[in-house]
């Protein structure tokens, strides 16, 4: 798929994945051999009818590409873009045994700008269904509240998401970058959700506004917690706190929500720095260092405790750090923060660390080497070493089973938490993890709480 | 869309908006606060909820003109509307009947403080306040603050209303005449909070604060209120904002308070720029 140039891009949060031209779109969907099994589809956590839909193509038939896309997945713009696919749908594939699976998440891509595109005008009537007179409450409007609550609609219930921003789309708004997902994208799939019938409560902070039991007893008959796990960790180590360290969350939050990358026509700051470390090897790393690049900084690391290998980060976006000038600082773990007067960070020490035996993960457990301090100068430190779900639900409801790093606990297949009328799933139910597993967990739960109501 | 239904200027750069948020006034408590933002380009900033008024359906904020933010506040009437509006947040300040408790206000936290010496008079607590400003012009809801106190203690720091100098100094001599004191709550600036606290702190007497860090989201997502208290980082947002000042590290809260110094100080030049003022 064309991209924008390395050079270019880190000047700039456009998009940098440009997306398939129409011929390219045709080329890529007529390779798919159309397999009886459709192992593809076994890969996707929300059961897309991933034959369906290339057919669909195919045959130059781009309504009904939209509707059978859409019929399983309401986010298909967000998913097209962000998915894993090299782990989900692409690894099943039957072609991927030869090395060269389909490129189904580009297609959806492909599909879901096509209707954006174009269906406005067509205006394609929403069948509303006939409401059923059941009202379920969804809090959070991430990927998992809005597919849950999607999924809810199309069944006839009266569905209303609280949020506790001032936008929907929970991480696709404030953590994922403009030039990863456009947020036009983000709110127009938000919009579609809402066209269902689904309301919208921003400014919504449930736990302090309603509890939990304050909504089951103001006429919601069932609530589903989609809150994401947003509380970011920090290492407590000596100077964590001083000026210019930064949670990824509260960086990236600046610049992708609220938009200090346009600073000062947008009122909120961020400040750039010259030399900026990124701790951590996620894609939340990978994300915070590009982003710190296109806001203007000269120097930006990563710096991560193992090797490459380790590294959590989807491959395709340590490739695009790297082709921006990111520069890796592996197998480095900070020890300590250092800092002027004002407060303001200079310095990190850090140690140089080997691998050791694997540990619970499966990953070789990293071990600092005695005496081999070293000090980096950053005047920028962003902190991604992975959040655990806020704490503030759990405060306030009480009945709910509360696990390993605070997650809530749910019934994997059904997303039932230990309180009656209540369901939980995605980042919250798991920790951080990803998009399409919070819409798997969100459908999983719609079923399940449908099957509820009907008894 | 959360509607200003009343404006008032108490002091020329210190104004109360009374804001239709129903939700939020049926569980707002003393020391709880708001975040607002003005429009689709602004900031948002963290403002305690002043008072609450459940049939109606409104939540009092009172804010002091200091930057951008709250200047283009300023402009707004009655009537007018601010795109969002976030709360209560935080934890409500501890009300329980300590015996005698004295409330300590600086500049616009005369009006922040009210709804925690209400509450605390109304639980059988003997409340002595004291209320300080700079001068004269900036003194406000005098009466309000007396009707909820059984003794109001008003300073001016260049002498031209009531009593010349700082609120520390009645607290001192409050506490040096032996008078038994349970408790003592402190708003305002920063730097009152930290002396208040420093006061007190020879006396033993528990020293509640109330505080102000930058904040972004004010519901624990981001860590940018983060505070250090008794060794410990804190989230303001989600862990106070009140604390024990005895433990806070004040120096932290000064530096961090600072962080955007310079963006602000671009940012206002701008705005004035634009509105035509010179500076
Ligand atoms: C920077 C970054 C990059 C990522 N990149 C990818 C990627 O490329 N691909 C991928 O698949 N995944 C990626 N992820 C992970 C993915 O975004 C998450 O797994 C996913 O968003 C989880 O969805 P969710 O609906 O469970 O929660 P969230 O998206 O976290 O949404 C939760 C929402 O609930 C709201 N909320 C929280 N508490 C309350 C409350 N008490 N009351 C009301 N509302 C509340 C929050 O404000 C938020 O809007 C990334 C994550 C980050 C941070
Ligand atoms: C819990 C809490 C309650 C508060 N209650 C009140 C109140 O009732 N009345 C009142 O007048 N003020 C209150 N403040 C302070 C108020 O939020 C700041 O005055 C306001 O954000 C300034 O914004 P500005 O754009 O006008 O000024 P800026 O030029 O942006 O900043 C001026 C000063 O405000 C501080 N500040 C800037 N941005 C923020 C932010 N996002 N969050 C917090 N502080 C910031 C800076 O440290 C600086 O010292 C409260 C702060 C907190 C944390
Ligand atoms: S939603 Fe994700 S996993 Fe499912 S088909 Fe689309 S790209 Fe693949
Ligand atoms: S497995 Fe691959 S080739 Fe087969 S139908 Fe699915 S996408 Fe097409
Ligand atoms: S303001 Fe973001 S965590 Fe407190």
């Amino acid at each position: 798929m064309p991209r924008q140039d390395p050079k270019t891009r880190s000047n700039n949060f456009n998009e940098v994945a440009l997306g398939y031209s129409d011929e390219q779109a045709q080329a890529e969907a007529s390779r798919c051999i159309q397999c009886p099994k459709r192992s593809c589809v076994d890969g996707c956590p929300v059961w897309v009818d991933i034959p369906g839909f290339i057919k669909a193509i195919c045959d130059g038939d781009m309504p009904d590409a939209v509707r059978i896309l859409k019929d399983k997945n309401s986010l298909p713009g967000i998913c097209g873009r962000v998915c894993p696919q090299e782990t989900q749908c692409e690894a099943t594939c039957s072609l991927a045994k030869k090395g060269a699976p389909m490129a189904i998440g580009r297609l959806e891509r492909y599909v879901a700008d096509w209707e954006r595109a174009h269906m406005q005008s067509l205006n394609p009537p929403i069948v509303q269904p006939k409401p059923n007179g059941k009202q379920v409450a969804v809090v959070g409007s991430g990927p998992a509240g809005l597919t849950v609550a999607a999924d809810l609609a199309k069944l006839g219930y009266s569905v209303t998401i609280f949020e506790a921003l001032h936008v929907a789309g929970g991480v696709l708004m404030y953590g994922i970058p403009e030039f990863r997902l456009p947020k036009n994208i983000v709110q127009a799939e938000v919009e579609y959700v809402t066209s269902l019938g689904v309301k919208l409560e921003l400014d919504s902070l449930i736990g302090k506004l309603f509890t939990i039991d304050e909504l089951l007893n103001n006429g919601y008959q069932a609530v589903f917690l989609g809150t994401g796990a947003g509380l970011p960790m920090f290492m407590n180590i000596p100077g964590e706190n001083l000026n210019g360290i930064y949670s990824a969350n509260e960086f990236l939050t600046r610049v992708n929500l609220m938009k200090a990358y346009k600073f000062p026509e947008y009122d909120t700051p961020v400040k750039v720095g010259k030399r900026v470390a990124v701790i951590g090897g996620g894609n939340v790393a990978m994300d915070s260092a590009r982003c710190a690049l296109r806001l203007g900084a000269e120097e930006v690391y990563i710096v991560y405790r193992r090797s490459e290998v380790e590294m959590p980060a989807r491959r395709e976006e340590v490739e695009n750090a790297k082709a921006e000038g990111i520069e890796f600082k592996l197998l480095t773990n900070p020890k300590q923060f250092l800092g002027d007067e004002q407060n303001w960070v200079l310095g990190m020490e850090c140690y140089e660390m080997e691998l050791g035996e694997p540990d619970d993960s499966g990953r070789r457990r990293p071990i600092a080497k005695p005496g081999s301090e070293f000090i980096i100068d950053v005047d920028v430190v962003i902190v991604a070493l992975g959040t655990t779900p806020n704490p503030v639900i759990a405060q306030t409801a009480e009945g709910l089973e509360i696990g390993k790093r605070g997650v809530v606990v749910a019934d994997e297949v059904t997303g039932e938490t230990k309180k009656p009328c209540v369901w939980a799933g995605g980042d919250i139910a798991t920790g951080s993890a990803t998009v399409i597993s919070a819409m798997g967990a969100a459908k999983r739960a719609a079923v399940s709480i449908d099957e509820y109501f009907k008894g | 869309m959360y509607k200003i239904l009343l404006k008032q200027d108490l002091v020329p750069n210190i104004h109360l908006f009374k804001v239709a948020a129903p939700n939020v006034a049926k569980k707002a408590q003393p020391g709880q606060f708001v975040v607002i933002r003005i429009d689709e380009k602004g900031e948002r900033i963290p403002l305690t909820i002043a008072d609450w008024d459940e049939e109606e359906g409104s939540v009092t904020i009172v804010f002091m003109e200091v930057g951008t933010t709250t200047h283009r506040l300023a402009l707004l009437e009655d009537g007018d509307f601010i795109a969002n509006l976030v709360g209560p947040l935080g934890l409500p300040t501890h009300i329980d009947k300590f015996g005698t408790v004295v409330c300590v206000a600086g500049g616009f936290a005369v009006a922040t403080i009210m709804p925690i010496a209400r509450a605390m008079k109304k639980e059988g607590n003997r409340v002595i306040s004291i209320m300080g400003a700079r001068n004269r012009s900036l003194i406000f809801w005098e009466e309000e603050l007396h009707r909820v106190s059984d003794q109001l203690i008003v300073t001016t720091d260049d002498g031209s209303y009531a009593r010349k100098g700082m609120v520390t100094e009645p607290l001192k001599e409050l506490l040096e005449t032996g008078e038994r004191v349970d408790r003592v709550i402190a708003i305002g600036p920063s730097i009152m909070m930290k002396f208040c606290a420093k006061t007190t702190q020879p006396f033993g007497v528990k020293t509640i604060v109330s505080l102000n860090p930058i904040m972004v989201d004010g519901t624990g997502m981001c860590g940018c209120c983060r505070v250090s208290v008794g060794d410990e980082t804190k989230f303001t947002c989600v862990d106070g904002p009140d604390f024990d000042g005895h433990q806070v590290d004040w120096d932290l809260l000064f530096a961090r308070q600072r962080i955007y110094i310079d963006e602000e100080k671009r940012s206002f030049e701008q705005w004035q720029s634009q509105h035509g003022i010179l500076s």
